[in-house]
């Protein structure tokens, strides 16, 4: 038990949750980012999506 | 038995390789969330308290292996990024350019860590010692490569432009790994060497199995955002569109 006193203690117990903190802050983030990328993706590519932007096209055409 | 041969070289081409990665990707990233777990146990509650440096030098546990992963990186980057500029090799070059964003994630860790480390154990947050001052060039090529390939529209003159810049700057790589033998440095030197382990089984383990687990992570992410890639540059080909995403 004397670590976990330690870590909730100790004037340098700050350094070690701060690396491992920002260890795992920084690796959470990078794969939600590729969970996000992937989500973009799939709606991107989504047949409604697809739909939408050829609408969208078609009435910018339309316009000009 | 028969003995059936692997063509290899049928996985060179995105069309091939992209299912192949989705089904790879659950076998590293569970054993990967593991060893993460196994890592830390041991480092925390097995690996004892250090004579010298105290409690303090667990960092090193995640230090270490974040330093190695952001060289490894940076090396295998530049092979993929050669062998895409050489043969032409698309998925090399995808590989590179999936590689680049986990090596820098991995090199700031090690100088973050390594900054944490430094304050209770040399009294500072930074010097411009050799290995951290390489070790951050280090991080520069890599955001040099993310922000070269970034900047260039065209996706095949911007995989010729990253291979440049990362082959030219693999150089830095053993100046890194040497820098505490060539010059004075307030860094200390290797621990573990091929005839060497000065460290307690139980601390040297807790160092391996983390870098298994960054090993295991950095392949399950790569090959996640090579298939990323690959959707985004063959947005266009028939394959894709049968291909269960």
């Amino acid at each position: 038990m004397g670590l976990i006193r330690y870590l909730a203690t100790d004037k340098y117990a700050i350094y070690i949750w701060g690396s491992y903190g920002v260890t795992f802050l920084l690796l959470g983030a990078e794969v939600l980012m590729l969970l996000k990328r992937k989500r973009n993706l799939t709606r991107r590519h989504s047949p409604q999506v697809e739909s939408r932007d050829t609408r969208f096209e078609t009435s910018l055409q339309e316009l000009q | 038995m028969s003995k059936q041969r692997i063509n290899w070289y049928k996985y060179a081409a995105p069309a091939n390789f992209y299912p192949l990665a989705g089904r790879l990707i659950p076998l590293f990233a569970v054993p990967s969330a593991i060893l993460f777990i196994a890592g830390i146990y041991v480092g925390f509650f097995v690996a004892p308290t250090d004579a010298v440096q105290g409690e303090s030098y667990r960092i090193l546990f995640i230090h270490v292996p974040a330093a190695w992963m952001g060289m490894f990186l940076y090396v295998l980057m530049a092979i993929y990024a050669g062998v895409g500029w050489a043969f032409n090799a698309r998925l090399a070059s995808m590989m590179a350019t999936a590689i680049s964003p986990t090596g820098a994630i991995f090199t700031f860790i090690s100088l973050v860590t390594g900054s944490l480390w430094g304050r209770p154990a040399w009294g500072v947050w930074w010097v411009w010692d050799a290995r951290l001052t390489s070790t951050l060039i280090l991080l520069f090529l890599y955001i040099g490569f993310i922000s070269l390939q970034s900047s260039i529209d065209d996706a095949r003159r911007a995989d010729r432009a990253g291979a440049v810049l990362a082959l030219v700057g693999v150089v830095n790589v053993p100046i890194i790994y040497f820098s505490v033998q060539w010059w004075n440095s307030l860094h200390q030197g290797a621990t573990i060497t091929k005839n060497s382990f000065k460290m307690a089984p139980s601390m040297a383990a807790a160092m391996l199995i983390l870098l298994g687990a960054c090993w295991l992570y950095s392949i399950a992410v790569v090959l996640a955002r090579v298939r990323h890639i690959i959707r985004e540059r063959e947005q266009e080909a028939p394959w894709l569109a049968e291909a269960t995403v």
